[in-house]
């Protein structure tokens, strides 16, 4: 990246390659001793190249529809209407083979209902949070976040779910558009200022580790620098407020390991605290995978637009939770859910679960009242 | 020396490909750029072309071609390398063993385990760890580093004061001549371990990939040792740590580990890891007993009493694996904290006599002051292996010039103290200078001579370790870009 600033390095069609091959995984940054930022050089080097290289016609279509379809929950339902419908009739098999593992991907079409912009706390309140419902999120794991939200409620929440937010703008950040990524940034700041909150919760880390990044997005930018510092201070992930809070599990008897997803080991250093969650569960047997914090090859798009590449990640992590002999994957982030669902169902091992943490925290506390 | 290539780039390239397949061939200016050059960052040159094999027979068939073109072969690991050893100084085809990097084989029973040259130093420990067995040599550069690397520089590390280097735990190797003939040196994977005649072996470890391209190795597996106990002494000054060095095997204690840390060196890992290292303190020294509970106990009380005795402000003691863990993270990574300090550093890798500790330091400290630029240091003071780390800007290029300097400076004083001016680094392009200081002209063509029944072309891995090898071309200011 910096020979290509130094003019040592043209910006050719391999000099993208590379950059593209990236995962932006950000593992680097946990290992790196002298504390380089390699996300945001990444996200710079990008914006860089799409401004300045251009791109072939079909690589440029496939960028742009996934731009444009993922960010908007709307477009999303109509758009995976059709290979859901494919897949239900059978005819998958008609597709061109990177278009039928993705629609392998999905999960099962979830009818849940919206988040309702207020639930109140169980109990005792003990604070008032934001919650950010996500676009993946919102419409294939809206269960998720209806349990994200009831383990809030429990742990004594005030939920508030401002409808005019949007997409959090992590995957224009990720592709090399950050005028877009600010403009997300602006909307969703605004979105959640009106509403007096003390934290704003995620239940994903790919969009988590963007909202706290609002600040650096938006630093040369006079009249929002402040406003996104603000909100970024108080972003949370899910497992940072629950950890925080009192909320005690029912016993249970699992085995379960444990998938660091990139954006919360490596972008947000969060890597005990969903471990601490599972093992208060009493009954709960944490059996810990080789590689745990190495990434599933999903990095948000990246499964779509480097597919082979994806692959053999995504092969390596199901190797390494194969060896665990566990019954159910956790994770905290709906890419890493997709993914590895696909990758052991690849492997012949479709009974072993993936869930998120929330789903599975929420399933086992339900019977039991705040403690 | 090999002449300039005759044939056209686009023949070797196309001739390459044919070997190793297309994704197994680099050879656009943008790709070579990554390897141009290794940890040693003062000099630079892009290969020809890299290849990247990935198997033996596929090395054959490159080194015969490249012995066809006469062209040079330069051998490449992951290009840890801090000494320039893998520069390709004048082109030529850049033979990396990175996708050779299989264990292939895991004796637990005979305790060692067969890998190929690409197979990444701490690989073999974690795949050993189960059967509690370690691989000894631990460079801190070993979550990158590889076997080949380590046995083409005889690699050293923290724990090697104790364990012994590379050449201690490489049982046999199997080796591809610059004229495509392979051999397997030392003893064979299912051979007994005691081999007769001369040991070809030992003579090629720490050829610096001057002898041949390794492609496998048999390595010894070492029981990892039942019991720990990591100290930390405090000092206030370099002078009391170095004395407390040379006191501990003095007393006939020889620790697992025995490393120092100075106070710039310190703050800058205190920053990046936040262990709690007091920042006022002159040297930390950490020390390491390894082996059975009963002798660790003894030498514990011995260590102790001495650390004080030279006036130790404080000695910790590592209190669970977990910390223990933590403080050698900080040893290992000490290099890569460096850019918390300066945008470039230069390591020198000097020995001297351990009780010549205190003197080496002073005049490092002298350096430092007389040339304007800062020195921390971070070493294996139990082997007198010193690593000052000069600092400085590559956009300066007084500041260039200066460095070079001081690391000349440095290296003259620990031969004169009755030192080496290498530890475990190897001479690369670096060091070529101090050859002859440091050798007698028989010395030197003895060397020469055995190199000689190895690659009698002198075509592997050329321009390295001895005095009067060609210069790279680019090396200039001006060509000291990107770090």
């Amino acid at each position: 990246m910096r020979a290509v600033q130094d003019g040592r390095l043209a910006l050719d069609a391999t000099t993208t390659r590379h950059i593209d091959l990236c995962l932006g995984c950000r593992a680097c940054e946990s290992a790196c001793p002298s504390g380089v930022q390699y996300g945001a050089l990444l996200e710079h080097t990008r914006d860089h190249i799409e401004k300045h290289h251009r791109r072939p016609v079909i690589e440029r279509l496939w960028r742009w529809s996934i731009e444009t379809i993922f960010p908007r929950p709307r477009l999303m339902r109509w758009t995976l209407a059709a290979p859901r419908l494919l897949r239900a009739l059978g005819l998958t098999r008609l597709l061109p083979r990177t278009m039928r593992e993705a629609v392998e991907m999905l999960p099962p079409t979830q009818h849940a209902t919206a988040i309702p912009p207020y639930s109140p706390a169980q109990g005792e309140s003990r604070q008032r949070v934001g919650f950010v419902t996500g676009c993946v999120m919102q419409v294939l794991f809206q269960e998720t976040n209806h349990a994200s939200v009831r383990l809030l409620n429990r742990a004594g929440c005030d939920v508030v779910t401002p409808q005019a937010q949007g997409c959090c703008g992590a995957l224009f950040a990720h592709s090399g558009n950050l005028e877009c990524a600010r403009d997300c940034a602006r909307r969703n700041i605004a979105a959640f200022e009106s509403a007096a909150l003390d934290s704003i919760i995620i239940n994903a880390a790919g969009c988590g580790s963007m909202l706290k990044e609002y600040g650096a997005l938006l630093e040369d930018d006079p009249v929002w620098r402040d406003r996104a510092a603000a909100f970024s201070r108080r972003v949370k992930d899910l497992v940072e407020c629950l950890d925080a809070a009192p909320c005690s599990l029912a016993p249970t008897n699992i085995k379960v390991t444990y998938h660091d997803a990139c954006h919360l080991a490596h972008a947000q250093k969060i890597v005990a605290t969903p471990r601490r969650l599972i093992q208060r569960m009493p009954g709960a047997e944490l059996v810990e995978m080789a590689e745990a914090d190495l990434c599933c090859g999903s990095a948000g798009s990246y499964n779509l637009t480097e597919p082979e590449m994806a692959a053999r990640l995504q092969h390596r992590k199901c190797a390494n939770i194969l060896a665990t002999g566990v019954e159910v994957v956790l994770t905290s982030n709906p890419g890493c859910i997709l993914q590895i669902q696909a990758g052991l169902k690849k492997a012949g091992a479709g009974h072993i679960r993936v869930q998120h943490i929330a789903d599975f925290l929420d399933a086992h506390s339900t019977l039991t009242e705040r403690g | 020396m090999p002449a300039a290539p005759q044939f056209a780039i686009s023949d070797l390239v196309r001739e390459l490909r044919a070997i190793v397949g297309p994704d197994g061939v680099l050879a656009s200016e943008s790709e070579l750029l990554a390897y141009e050059c290794d940890g040693y960052t003062l000099q630079r040159n892009p290969p020809t072309a890299v290849v990247l094999p990935r198997t033996t027979e596929q090395v054959v068939a490159v080194v015969n071609l490249c012995r066809r073109e006469n062209l040079p072969i330069i051998p490449r690991g992951a290009g840890t390398s801090l000494s320039g050893g893998v520069l390709a100084v004048d082109g030529g085809v850049m033979i990396t063993l990175t996708r050779m990097n299989r264990l292939l084989h895991l004796d637990v029973r005979n305790r060692r385990v067969l890998v190929e040259a690409g197979c990444v130093n701490a690989w073999v420990t974690r795949e050993a760890s189960p059967f509690g067995l370690c691989y000894a040599p631990d460079p801190s550069s070993q979550p990158a580093c590889t076997i080949g690397g380590n046995i083409a520089t005889n690699s050293g590390g923290p724990h090697t004061l104790k364990h012994g280097v590379t050449t201690n735990h490489v049982l046999g190797f199997e080796i591809v001549l610059p004229d495509g003939q392979v051999h397997w040196l030392g003893a064979t994977p299912d051979g007994c371990e005691d081999v007769e005649g001369y040991d070809l072996r030992g003579a090629a470890i720490g050829c610096e990939g001057m002898f041949g391209i390794v492609t496998r190795a048999l390595l010894r597996l070492t029981p990892a040792a039942v019991a720990h106990k990591t100290f930390l002494g405090v000092f206030d000054t370099v002078d009391e740590a170095s004395q407390t060095v040379s006191d501990i095997i003095a007393a006939g204690i020889v620790p697992g580990a025995l490393e120092m840390m100075d106070q710039l060196i310190t703050r800058a890992l205190e920053e990046a890891y936040h262990f709690g290292f007091p920042l006022d303190a002159g040297a930390l020294l950490i020390i390491e007993l390894d082996g059975l509970p009963d002798g660790i106990a003894a030498q514990s009380t011995v260590i102790e009493a001495i650390c004080h005795r030279n006036g130790a402000r404080e000695v910790r003691v590592a209190k669970d694996d977990a910390e223990r863990a933590a403080l050698w993270k900080c040893r290992k990574r000490a290099f890569g904290a460096i850019g918390r300090l300066s945008p470039n550093y230069v390591t020198q890798d000097g020995v001297v006599p351990r009780s010549q500790l205190p003197v080496i330091m002073r005049f490092i400290r002298e350096t430092s002051e007389r040339c304007g630029l800062r020195i921390p240091n971070v070493f294996h003071a139990g082997d007198g292996n010193i690593h000052p780390l000069i600092l400085y800007d590559e956009r300066d290029p007084g500041q260039v010039q200066r460095a070079l300097a001081a690391g000349h400076d440095i290296l003259d004083k620990c031969i004169e103290l009755g030192g080496s001016v290498t530890g475990e680094h190897g001479i690369g392009v670096e060091k070529i200078d101090f050859m002859a200081k440091q050798f007698s002209t028989d010395d030197l063509d003895a060397m020469r001579t055995l190199r000689r029944v190895f690659d009698p072309e002198q075509r592997c891995n050329p321009h390295k370790m001895f005095p009067g090898s060609k210069r790279c071309a680019d090396f200039a200011p001006r060509k000291q870009a990107a770090a």
